[in-house]
Protein backbone atom coordinates (compact mmCIF):
# COMPACT_ATOMS: atom_id res chain seq x y z
CA UNK A 1 0.00 0.00 0.00
CA UNK A 2 1.25 3.51 -0.50
CA UNK A 3 1.73 6.24 1.54
CA UNK A 4 -0.65 8.47 -0.03
CA UNK A 5 -3.32 5.69 0.32
CA UNK A 6 -3.28 5.51 3.78
CA UNK A 7 -5.97 7.61 5.95
CA UNK A 8 -4.18 9.33 8.87
CA UNK A 9 -7.26 8.17 11.40
CA UNK A 10 -6.25 4.63 10.23
CA UNK A 11 -2.39 4.94 11.23
CA UNK A 12 -4.22 6.42 14.68
CA UNK A 13 -6.54 3.52 15.06
CA UNK A 14 -3.83 1.16 14.72
CA UNK A 15 -0.89 3.19 16.81
CA UNK A 16 -3.71 3.20 19.98
CA UNK A 17 -4.36 -0.33 19.64
CA UNK A 18 -0.73 -1.27 20.09
CA UNK A 19 -0.60 1.31 23.09
CA UNK A 20 -2.34 -2.32 24.72
CA UNK A 21 -0.23 -4.55 23.52
CA UNK A 22 0.88 -6.95 26.77
CA UNK A 23 -2.24 -5.42 28.68
CA UNK A 24 -3.38 -9.27 28.91
CA UNK A 25 -6.51 -9.42 31.04
CA UNK A 26 -7.11 -6.14 32.35
CA UNK A 27 -10.02 -3.41 31.71
CA UNK A 28 -8.91 -1.12 28.91
CA UNK A 29 -10.68 2.51 29.23
CA UNK A 30 -10.06 4.16 26.20
CA UNK A 31 -11.90 7.56 26.18
CA UNK A 32 -13.05 9.39 22.94
CA UNK A 33 -13.87 7.85 19.87
CA UNK A 34 -10.76 6.55 18.11
CA UNK A 35 -9.28 5.48 21.41
CA UNK A 36 -12.67 3.58 21.94
CA UNK A 37 -12.07 2.01 18.25
CA UNK A 38 -8.24 1.19 18.33
CA UNK A 39 -9.32 -0.46 21.86
CA UNK A 40 -11.83 -2.46 20.33
CA UNK A 41 -9.25 -3.53 17.27
CA UNK A 42 -6.60 -4.46 19.78
CA UNK A 43 -8.94 -6.83 21.78
CA UNK A 44 -9.85 -8.15 18.41
CA UNK A 45 -6.38 -8.51 17.21
CA UNK A 46 -4.03 -9.54 19.60
CA UNK A 47 -5.33 -9.08 23.24
CA UNK A 48 -8.70 -10.63 23.32
CA UNK A 49 -8.92 -10.92 27.02
CA UNK A 50 -8.82 -6.94 27.65
CA UNK A 51 -12.00 -5.95 29.13
CA UNK A 52 -13.78 -2.82 27.80
CA UNK A 53 -17.00 -0.78 29.38
CA UNK A 54 -20.01 0.76 27.31
CA UNK A 55 -19.65 3.63 29.09
CA UNK A 56 -21.72 3.61 31.17
CA UNK A 57 -22.50 0.37 34.05
CA UNK A 58 -21.23 -2.67 32.20
CA UNK A 59 -18.88 -4.41 30.40
CA UNK A 60 -19.44 -5.15 26.88
CA UNK A 61 -18.13 -8.10 24.73
CA UNK A 62 -18.78 -7.00 21.50
CA UNK A 63 -16.28 -5.87 18.91
CA UNK A 64 -18.59 -2.66 17.63
CA UNK A 65 -17.79 0.27 18.97
CA UNK A 66 -20.97 1.88 18.85
CA UNK A 67 -23.52 -1.19 20.00
CA UNK A 68 -27.26 -0.16 20.67
CA UNK A 69 -27.87 -1.25 24.39
CA UNK A 70 -30.85 -3.75 23.40
CA UNK A 71 -27.44 -5.43 21.11
CA UNK A 72 -25.21 -5.41 23.85
CA UNK A 73 -22.87 -9.12 24.82
CA UNK A 74 -22.79 -7.63 28.87
CA UNK A 75 -19.97 -9.73 30.31
CA UNK A 76 -20.25 -8.28 33.78
CA UNK A 77 -21.76 -5.59 36.14
CA UNK A 78 -19.20 -2.34 36.70
CA UNK A 79 -21.12 1.05 37.61
CA UNK A 80 -18.91 4.02 38.81
CA UNK A 81 -18.87 2.70 42.29
CA UNK A 82 -17.14 -0.54 40.97
CA UNK A 83 -14.85 1.56 38.41
CA UNK A 84 -13.57 2.58 41.68
CA UNK A 85 -12.41 -0.97 43.01
CA UNK A 86 -10.83 -1.74 39.34
CA UNK A 87 -8.61 1.58 39.02
CA UNK A 88 -7.29 0.58 42.70
CA UNK A 89 -6.75 -2.84 42.15
CA UNK A 90 -4.65 -1.48 38.80
CA UNK A 91 -5.71 -4.10 36.56
CA UNK A 92 -6.43 -1.19 34.32
CA UNK A 93 -4.92 1.08 31.50
CA UNK A 94 -6.66 4.27 30.73
CA UNK A 95 -6.29 6.47 27.46
CA UNK A 96 -7.27 9.80 28.61
CA UNK A 97 -7.89 12.85 26.82
CA UNK A 98 -5.92 15.66 27.89
CA UNK A 99 -6.18 19.71 27.70
CA UNK A 100 -2.71 20.54 28.12
CA UNK A 101 0.15 18.06 28.56
CA UNK A 102 3.54 18.07 29.33
CA UNK A 103 7.14 17.10 28.18
CA UNK A 104 6.89 14.34 31.67
CA UNK A 105 3.86 13.49 30.87
CA UNK A 106 1.79 15.52 33.40
CA UNK A 107 -2.41 16.07 32.21
CA UNK A 108 -4.50 19.43 32.65
CA UNK A 109 -8.41 18.45 32.30
CA UNK A 110 -9.39 20.58 34.79
CA UNK A 111 -8.84 24.39 34.24
CA UNK A 112 -6.71 27.13 32.50
CA UNK A 113 -4.57 30.36 34.13
CA UNK A 114 -2.20 30.84 36.43
CA UNK A 115 -4.93 30.92 39.40
CA UNK A 116 -6.65 27.30 40.09
CA UNK A 117 -8.83 28.99 42.72
CA UNK A 118 -10.00 31.95 39.84
CA UNK A 119 -9.60 29.54 36.80
CA UNK A 120 -8.67 31.94 33.51
CA UNK A 121 -10.93 28.93 31.94
CA UNK A 122 -12.96 26.37 34.18
CA UNK A 123 -12.86 23.10 32.43
CA UNK A 124 -14.47 19.54 33.57
CA UNK A 125 -12.63 19.33 36.86
CA UNK A 126 -9.81 16.35 37.44
CA UNK A 127 -12.28 14.10 37.26
CA UNK A 128 -10.60 10.44 37.93
CA UNK A 129 -7.07 11.65 36.61
CA UNK A 130 -5.17 11.59 40.11
CA UNK A 131 -6.10 8.40 40.64
CA UNK A 132 -5.79 6.87 38.03
CA UNK A 133 -2.54 7.96 37.13
CA UNK A 134 -1.23 7.05 40.78
CA UNK A 135 -2.76 3.25 40.41
CA UNK A 136 -2.87 2.25 36.92
CA UNK A 137 -0.82 2.29 33.05
CA UNK A 138 -2.17 5.76 31.57
CA UNK A 139 -1.86 6.55 28.32
CA UNK A 140 -2.92 10.04 26.23
CA UNK A 141 -4.88 10.60 23.41
CA UNK A 142 -4.71 14.05 21.67
CA UNK A 143 -6.69 14.70 18.46
CA UNK A 144 -4.90 18.28 17.24
CA UNK A 145 -1.48 18.17 17.64
CA UNK A 146 -0.73 21.65 19.04
CA UNK A 147 1.90 24.03 20.92
CA UNK A 148 -1.60 25.00 23.38
CA UNK A 149 -1.94 21.30 23.85
CA UNK A 150 1.57 20.36 23.75
CA UNK A 151 3.08 22.71 26.80
CA UNK A 152 5.78 23.87 28.60
CA UNK A 153 4.10 23.58 32.46
CA UNK A 154 0.31 22.68 32.12
CA UNK A 155 -1.48 24.74 34.91
CA UNK A 156 -2.91 21.98 37.00
CA UNK A 157 -1.65 18.55 37.57
CA UNK A 158 -4.60 16.83 37.21
CA UNK A 159 -3.39 13.67 35.76
CA UNK A 160 0.55 12.90 37.20
CA UNK A 161 3.71 12.81 35.26
CA UNK A 162 6.84 11.26 35.20
CA UNK A 163 9.15 13.85 37.10
CA UNK A 164 5.90 13.76 39.85
CA UNK A 165 5.95 10.30 40.52
CA UNK A 166 10.23 10.24 40.61
CA UNK A 167 9.65 13.26 43.30
CA UNK A 168 6.87 10.34 45.17
CA UNK A 169 9.51 8.05 45.40
CA UNK A 170 9.94 4.44 43.81
CA UNK A 171 7.61 3.15 46.43
CA UNK A 172 4.93 5.49 46.51
CA UNK A 173 5.19 5.20 42.28
CA UNK A 174 5.15 1.91 42.39
CA UNK A 175 2.31 1.45 40.29
CA UNK A 176 2.57 4.71 38.61
CA UNK A 177 2.84 4.05 34.30
CA UNK A 178 2.48 6.73 31.91
CA UNK A 179 3.05 4.80 28.73
CA UNK A 180 2.40 6.67 25.65
CA UNK A 181 0.79 9.52 24.06
CA UNK A 182 -0.99 9.32 20.55
CA UNK A 183 -1.87 12.59 18.75
CA UNK A 184 -3.19 12.96 14.92
CA UNK A 185 0.49 13.39 14.21
CA UNK A 186 2.58 10.80 15.69
CA UNK A 187 3.63 8.16 18.54
CA UNK A 188 5.43 9.58 21.61
CA UNK A 189 6.51 7.65 24.77
CA UNK A 190 9.02 8.39 28.47
CA UNK A 191 11.63 5.56 27.19
CA UNK A 192 14.05 8.15 27.90
CA UNK A 193 16.70 8.05 30.44
CA UNK A 194 15.08 10.98 32.51
CA UNK A 195 11.74 10.01 31.18
CA UNK A 196 11.04 13.26 28.93
CA UNK A 197 8.55 12.94 26.26
CA UNK A 198 10.34 11.16 23.17
CA UNK A 199 9.18 10.82 19.35
CA UNK A 200 8.61 6.65 19.02
CA UNK A 201 6.90 7.39 15.50
CA UNK A 202 5.70 10.11 12.97
CA UNK A 203 2.82 8.94 10.96
CA UNK A 204 3.04 8.91 7.42
CA UNK A 205 3.81 12.39 5.58
CA UNK A 206 4.46 14.05 9.42
CA UNK A 207 7.69 15.73 9.05
CA UNK A 208 10.12 16.38 12.43
CA UNK A 209 10.16 20.17 11.77
CA UNK A 210 5.98 19.90 11.83
CA UNK A 211 5.69 18.14 14.71
CA UNK A 212 8.49 20.29 16.43
CA UNK A 213 6.62 23.48 15.90
CA UNK A 214 3.72 21.93 16.75
CA UNK A 215 5.09 20.99 20.04
CA UNK A 216 5.67 23.96 22.92
CA UNK A 217 8.54 21.95 24.35
CA UNK A 218 11.66 20.25 23.21
CA UNK A 219 11.25 16.90 22.43
CA UNK A 220 13.58 13.80 22.33
CA UNK A 221 13.98 13.53 18.70
CA UNK A 222 16.11 9.97 17.90
CA UNK A 223 18.22 10.33 15.16
CA UNK A 224 16.24 8.05 12.43
CA UNK A 225 12.76 8.36 13.05
CA UNK A 226 10.45 5.47 12.62
CA UNK A 227 7.15 5.99 10.42
CA UNK A 228 4.47 4.90 12.40
CA UNK A 229 3.10 1.08 11.12
CA UNK A 230 0.54 1.18 8.56
CA UNK A 231 -2.61 -0.55 9.75
CA UNK A 232 -2.64 -4.37 7.94
CA UNK A 233 -5.16 -5.47 5.42
CA UNK A 234 -7.27 -7.79 7.34
CA UNK A 235 -6.94 -4.14 10.50
CA UNK A 236 -8.58 -2.33 8.52
CA UNK A 237 -11.26 -4.73 6.97
CA UNK A 238 -12.11 -5.39 10.74
CA UNK A 239 -12.25 -1.32 11.57
CA UNK A 240 -14.29 -0.60 8.39
CA UNK A 241 -16.62 -3.57 7.93
CA UNK A 242 -17.20 -4.38 11.71
CA UNK A 243 -15.67 -1.76 14.53
CA UNK A 244 -16.40 2.13 12.61
CA UNK A 245 -18.50 1.24 9.73
CA UNK A 246 -19.92 4.60 9.92
CA UNK A 247 -16.42 6.20 9.60
CA UNK A 248 -16.42 8.41 12.20
CA UNK A 249 -12.60 8.01 12.82
CA UNK A 250 -12.45 10.15 9.93
CA UNK A 251 -14.46 12.88 11.45
CA UNK A 252 -12.15 13.12 14.72
CA UNK A 253 -9.21 12.44 12.70
CA UNK A 254 -9.03 14.20 8.95
CA UNK A 255 -6.83 13.73 6.50
CA UNK A 256 -4.15 16.17 6.35
CA UNK A 257 -5.21 18.90 3.85
CA UNK B 1 -53.41 -0.53 70.83
CA UNK B 2 -51.31 -0.79 67.41
CA UNK B 3 -48.56 1.01 67.07
CA UNK B 4 -48.69 3.27 64.14
CA UNK B 5 -45.24 3.37 61.63
CA UNK B 6 -44.05 6.72 60.42
CA UNK B 7 -45.34 7.90 57.32
CA UNK B 8 -42.61 10.01 55.57
CA UNK B 9 -44.07 11.41 52.55
CA UNK B 10 -43.90 15.34 51.80
CA UNK B 11 -43.94 17.85 49.18
CA UNK B 12 -41.00 19.16 47.69
CA UNK B 13 -41.53 22.35 49.17
CA UNK B 14 -41.61 20.84 52.64
CA UNK B 15 -38.62 19.05 51.71
CA UNK B 16 -37.02 22.84 51.16
CA UNK B 17 -38.79 23.75 54.22
CA UNK B 18 -36.57 21.90 56.14
CA UNK B 19 -33.07 23.26 54.71
CA UNK B 20 -31.51 26.11 55.85
CA UNK B 21 -29.06 28.71 54.44
CA UNK B 22 -25.24 27.80 54.85
CA UNK B 23 -26.03 24.22 55.12
CA UNK B 24 -23.95 21.44 53.52
CA UNK B 25 -26.03 19.47 50.91
CA UNK B 26 -24.82 16.55 48.58
CA UNK B 27 -26.58 16.28 45.74
CA UNK B 28 -27.32 12.27 44.04
CA UNK B 29 -26.92 10.99 40.69
CA UNK B 30 -23.77 11.66 38.51
CA UNK B 31 -23.71 14.23 35.74
CA UNK B 32 -26.85 14.68 33.68
CA UNK B 33 -28.35 11.36 35.43
CA UNK B 34 -31.32 10.62 37.88
CA UNK B 35 -29.91 14.04 39.70
CA UNK B 36 -32.99 14.85 42.31
CA UNK B 37 -34.57 18.14 39.77
CA UNK B 38 -38.00 18.13 41.46
CA UNK B 39 -36.01 19.01 45.05
CA UNK B 40 -33.53 21.53 43.25
CA UNK B 41 -36.43 23.31 41.74
CA UNK B 42 -38.10 23.56 45.05
CA UNK B 43 -34.89 24.80 46.46
CA UNK B 44 -34.80 27.23 43.49
CA UNK B 45 -38.50 28.35 44.75
CA UNK B 46 -37.19 28.70 48.40
CA UNK B 47 -34.79 31.61 49.29
CA UNK B 48 -32.79 28.91 50.68
CA UNK B 49 -28.91 30.44 49.91
CA UNK B 50 -25.42 30.22 51.01
CA UNK B 51 -25.00 26.56 49.99
CA UNK B 52 -22.11 24.62 50.31
CA UNK B 53 -23.34 21.77 47.38
CA UNK B 54 -21.16 18.05 46.75
CA UNK B 55 -21.96 16.87 43.85
CA UNK B 56 -20.61 14.71 41.12
CA UNK B 57 -21.79 17.52 39.10
CA UNK B 58 -24.36 17.93 36.72
CA UNK B 59 -26.66 20.52 35.04
CA UNK B 60 -27.76 21.42 38.74
CA UNK B 61 -24.96 22.69 39.81
CA UNK B 62 -24.40 25.55 37.15
CA UNK B 63 -28.58 26.08 37.61
CA UNK B 64 -27.71 26.93 41.68
CA UNK B 65 -24.46 28.89 40.59
CA UNK B 66 -26.39 30.50 38.18
CA UNK B 67 -29.09 31.37 40.40
CA UNK B 68 -26.42 32.67 42.70
CA UNK B 69 -26.98 29.79 45.47
CA UNK B 70 -23.51 28.61 46.29
CA UNK B 71 -21.19 29.55 48.70
CA UNK B 72 -18.74 26.81 47.95
CA UNK B 73 -18.65 23.53 45.84
CA UNK B 74 -16.73 20.44 46.32
CA UNK B 75 -16.83 18.53 43.31
CA UNK B 76 -14.67 16.43 41.11
CA UNK B 77 -16.58 17.34 37.45
CA UNK B 78 -19.24 19.40 36.68
CA UNK B 79 -19.86 17.63 33.46
CA UNK B 80 -23.45 17.36 31.79
CA UNK B 81 -23.50 14.67 29.41
CA UNK B 82 -23.92 15.83 25.59
CA UNK B 83 -24.71 14.02 22.76
CA UNK B 84 -21.38 12.46 21.35
CA UNK B 85 -21.80 13.91 17.69
CA UNK B 86 -19.75 11.38 16.48
CA UNK B 87 -21.33 8.59 17.51
CA UNK B 88 -24.79 9.39 18.74
CA UNK B 89 -23.95 8.52 22.31
CA UNK B 90 -22.93 10.65 24.91
CA UNK B 91 -20.02 13.03 26.04
CA UNK B 92 -18.99 14.84 28.83
CA UNK B 93 -19.88 18.27 28.09
CA UNK B 94 -18.66 21.60 29.92
CA UNK B 95 -21.17 23.05 31.67
CA UNK B 96 -21.34 27.21 30.20
CA UNK B 97 -23.12 27.87 33.34
CA UNK B 98 -20.97 26.59 36.09
CA UNK B 99 -17.82 27.66 33.97
CA UNK B 100 -19.05 31.13 34.05
CA UNK B 101 -19.38 31.06 37.94
CA UNK B 102 -16.17 29.91 38.30
CA UNK B 103 -14.45 31.89 36.11
CA UNK B 104 -16.00 34.91 37.95
CA UNK B 105 -14.99 33.71 41.36
CA UNK B 106 -18.60 33.52 42.49
CA UNK B 107 -17.79 30.56 44.87
CA UNK B 108 -15.07 28.75 46.52
CA UNK B 109 -14.39 25.34 45.43
CA UNK B 110 -12.72 22.17 46.74
CA UNK B 111 -11.53 20.29 43.79
CA UNK B 112 -11.14 15.86 44.55
CA UNK B 113 -10.33 12.78 42.63
CA UNK B 114 -13.85 11.21 41.68
CA UNK B 115 -12.44 8.61 44.21
CA UNK B 116 -12.02 11.03 47.06
CA UNK B 117 -15.62 12.11 46.75
CA UNK B 118 -16.04 8.86 47.07
CA UNK B 119 -14.06 8.30 50.00
CA UNK B 120 -15.23 11.51 51.31
CA UNK B 121 -18.43 10.54 51.71
CA UNK B 122 -17.83 6.90 53.18
CA UNK B 123 -15.48 8.40 55.98
CA UNK B 124 -18.71 10.71 57.08
CA UNK B 125 -21.06 7.64 56.94
CA UNK B 126 -18.49 5.42 58.83
CA UNK B 127 -18.01 8.49 61.48
CA UNK B 128 -14.06 8.60 61.11
CA UNK B 129 -12.10 11.07 60.56
CA UNK B 130 -10.89 10.33 57.09
CA UNK B 131 -10.37 7.34 54.99
CA UNK B 132 -6.24 7.07 53.54
CA UNK B 133 -5.72 6.16 49.54
CA UNK B 134 -2.80 6.19 47.27
CA UNK B 135 -5.09 8.86 45.15
CA UNK B 136 -4.29 12.31 44.99
CA UNK B 137 -0.21 11.74 45.39
CA UNK B 138 1.58 13.73 43.67
CA UNK B 139 -0.73 16.05 41.70
CA UNK B 140 -1.94 19.29 41.77
CA UNK B 141 -4.80 18.40 44.35
CA UNK B 142 -2.44 19.75 47.42
CA UNK B 143 -1.95 22.68 45.56
CA UNK B 144 -5.93 23.59 45.14
CA UNK B 145 -6.42 22.53 48.66
CA UNK B 146 -3.85 23.46 51.02
CA UNK B 147 -6.00 21.74 53.89
CA UNK B 148 -5.70 18.52 52.29
CA UNK B 149 -2.69 16.42 54.66
CA UNK B 150 -1.43 13.19 54.16
CA UNK B 151 -1.19 10.11 57.16
CA UNK B 152 1.59 7.15 57.71
CA UNK B 153 1.33 4.19 57.76
CA UNK B 154 2.12 2.50 61.14
CA UNK B 155 3.10 -0.92 59.51
CA UNK B 156 6.41 -1.59 57.53
CA UNK B 157 5.95 -0.36 54.06
CA UNK B 158 6.07 -3.14 50.82
CA UNK B 159 9.67 -3.10 51.10
CA UNK B 160 9.98 -3.36 54.86
CA UNK B 161 11.20 0.15 55.81
CA UNK B 162 8.76 2.85 56.65
CA UNK B 163 5.10 2.58 56.46
CA UNK B 164 3.65 4.36 52.99
CA UNK B 165 2.45 7.83 52.90
CA UNK B 166 -0.94 8.43 52.02
CA UNK B 167 -3.61 10.57 51.19
CA UNK B 168 -5.84 11.52 54.54
CA UNK B 169 -9.11 12.18 52.53
CA UNK B 170 -11.40 13.90 55.34
CA UNK B 171 -14.63 13.22 55.92
CA UNK B 172 -17.21 15.13 54.09
CA UNK B 173 -20.10 15.16 56.22
CA UNK B 174 -23.55 16.89 55.15
CA UNK B 175 -26.39 18.36 56.56
CA UNK B 176 -28.68 17.25 54.05
CA UNK B 177 -28.41 14.89 51.03
CA UNK B 178 -31.12 15.09 48.32
CA UNK B 179 -31.22 11.75 45.81
CA UNK B 180 -33.63 10.94 43.23
CA UNK B 181 -34.66 6.75 42.80
CA UNK B 182 -37.24 5.26 41.08
CA UNK B 183 -39.36 3.65 43.41
CA UNK B 184 -39.90 3.67 47.40
CA UNK B 185 -42.15 3.24 49.77
CA UNK B 186 -44.22 6.06 52.29
CA UNK B 187 -41.24 5.39 55.19
CA UNK B 188 -37.76 6.33 52.94
CA UNK B 189 -36.77 2.42 51.38
CA UNK B 190 -36.25 2.66 48.32
CA UNK B 191 -34.83 1.41 45.13
CA UNK B 192 -33.21 2.07 41.94
CA UNK B 193 -34.06 0.14 38.60
CA UNK B 194 -31.63 1.09 36.28
CA UNK B 195 -28.54 0.44 35.79
CA UNK B 196 -26.51 1.97 38.14
CA UNK B 197 -27.04 3.38 41.64
CA UNK B 198 -24.22 5.70 41.69
CA UNK B 199 -23.74 7.03 45.16
CA UNK B 200 -27.20 7.78 46.21
CA UNK B 201 -27.04 5.56 49.12
CA UNK B 202 -23.72 6.99 50.73
CA UNK B 203 -24.70 10.50 50.52
CA UNK B 204 -27.93 9.04 52.53
CA UNK B 205 -25.64 7.91 55.13
CA UNK B 206 -22.87 10.97 55.05
CA UNK B 207 -26.13 13.01 55.79
CA UNK B 208 -27.35 14.31 59.20
CA UNK B 209 -31.15 14.31 57.07
CA UNK B 210 -31.69 12.50 54.06
CA UNK B 211 -34.46 13.37 51.41
CA UNK B 212 -35.47 10.94 49.39
CA UNK B 213 -37.75 12.06 45.65
CA UNK B 214 -38.96 9.17 44.06
CA UNK B 215 -40.48 8.09 40.84
CA UNK B 216 -43.72 6.53 42.28
CA UNK B 217 -44.34 4.93 46.12
CA UNK B 218 -45.57 1.83 46.17
CA UNK B 219 -46.90 -0.56 49.17
CA UNK B 220 -43.79 -1.79 51.22
CA UNK B 221 -45.38 -5.27 50.25
CA UNK B 222 -44.93 -4.59 47.15
CA UNK B 223 -40.96 -2.65 47.03
CA UNK B 224 -39.29 -6.17 46.03
CA UNK B 225 -41.43 -6.69 42.70
CA UNK B 226 -41.64 -3.25 41.71
CA UNK B 227 -37.59 -2.91 42.28
CA UNK B 228 -37.05 -6.43 40.48
CA UNK B 229 -35.57 -8.05 43.08
CA UNK B 230 -34.28 -7.71 46.44
CA UNK B 231 -30.66 -6.27 45.80
CA UNK B 232 -31.58 -3.17 44.00
CA UNK B 233 -33.26 -2.25 47.53
CA UNK B 234 -30.43 -0.24 48.25
CA UNK B 235 -31.75 2.45 49.75
CA UNK B 236 -33.24 1.55 54.07
CA UNK B 237 -35.42 4.08 56.04
CA UNK B 238 -32.67 4.13 58.14
CA UNK B 239 -31.15 6.76 56.42
CA UNK B 240 -34.23 8.74 54.77
CA UNK B 241 -35.88 11.65 56.59
CA UNK B 242 -38.59 12.10 53.94
CA UNK B 243 -39.84 11.01 51.24
CA UNK B 244 -40.98 12.50 47.87
CA UNK B 245 -43.00 11.13 44.84
CA UNK B 246 -41.92 12.90 41.92
CA UNK B 247 -43.06 11.11 38.69
CA UNK B 248 -40.72 12.97 36.31
CA UNK B 249 -38.89 14.34 39.01
CA UNK B 250 -35.04 13.92 37.51
CA UNK B 251 -36.10 15.58 34.21
CA UNK B 252 -34.75 17.49 32.45
CA UNK B 253 -31.61 14.75 33.60
CA UNK B 254 -31.92 11.27 32.91
CA UNK B 255 -33.96 8.83 34.80
CA UNK B 256 -33.06 4.60 33.39
CA UNK B 257 -35.10 3.26 32.68
CA UNK B 258 -38.08 5.24 32.83
CA UNK B 259 -37.05 8.47 30.41
CA UNK B 260 -34.08 9.64 28.34
CA UNK B 261 -32.09 13.13 29.30
CA UNK B 262 -34.48 16.40 28.02
CA UNK B 263 -31.65 16.85 25.07
CA UNK B 264 -34.27 20.10 23.96
CA UNK B 265 -34.09 21.43 27.55
CA UNK B 266 -30.78 20.51 28.35
CA UNK B 267 -29.38 22.13 25.21
CA UNK B 268 -31.59 25.58 25.31
CA UNK B 269 -30.51 25.86 29.07
CA UNK B 270 -26.90 25.78 27.89
CA UNK B 271 -27.14 28.14 24.69
CA UNK B 272 -28.76 30.97 27.70
CA UNK B 273 -25.26 31.10 28.62
CA UNK B 274 -24.01 34.29 27.37
CA UNK B 275 -27.82 35.92 27.93
CA UNK B 276 -28.19 36.90 31.73
CA UNK B 277 -31.62 37.72 31.01
CA UNK B 278 -32.37 34.95 28.99
CA UNK B 279 -30.99 32.39 31.37
CA UNK B 280 -32.75 34.03 34.61
CA UNK B 281 -36.06 33.92 32.57
CA UNK B 282 -35.71 30.21 31.53
CA UNK B 283 -34.34 29.13 35.05
CA UNK B 284 -38.19 31.28 36.66
CA UNK B 285 -40.21 29.76 34.12
CA UNK B 286 -38.54 26.20 35.19
CA UNK B 287 -38.05 26.69 38.67
CA UNK B 288 -41.98 27.75 38.46
CA UNK B 289 -42.39 23.82 36.48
Amino acid sequence: MADTDVRRADVCVVAVADCFAGDGESLVNPIGVIPMIGGRLARAQHEPDLMMTDGEATLIADDAASVPAEQRTIETYNPYRRMFDVVWSGRRHVMMGATQVDRYGNQNIAALGPDPHRPKVQLLGVRGAPGNTINDTTSYWVARHSPKVFVEAVDVVCGIGWDRAAALGEEAARFFEVRRVVSDLGVFDFETDDHRMRVRSLHPGVTVDEVRAATGFELVVPDDVPTSRLPEPDELELVGEVIDPDGTRYREVPDPA
Amino acid sequence: MTAVATDKQMTPDEVVGRLRSGMTVGIGGWGSRRKPMALVRALLRSDVTDLHVVSYGGPEVGMLAAAGRIRHLTFAFVSPDVPNPLTGGSVPGLDPHFRAARQAGAFTATEVDEGMLLLGLQAAAWRVPFLPTRVGLGSDLFRLDPDLRTVRSPYPGPGGGEGEELVAQPAIPLDAALVHLNVGDARGNAAFTGADLYFDDLLLEAATEGYVSVERIVPTAELVAEAGDVTRLKVSRLFVTGVVEAPGGAAPTACDPEYERDEEWQGRWFATAKDAEARDALLEDWARG
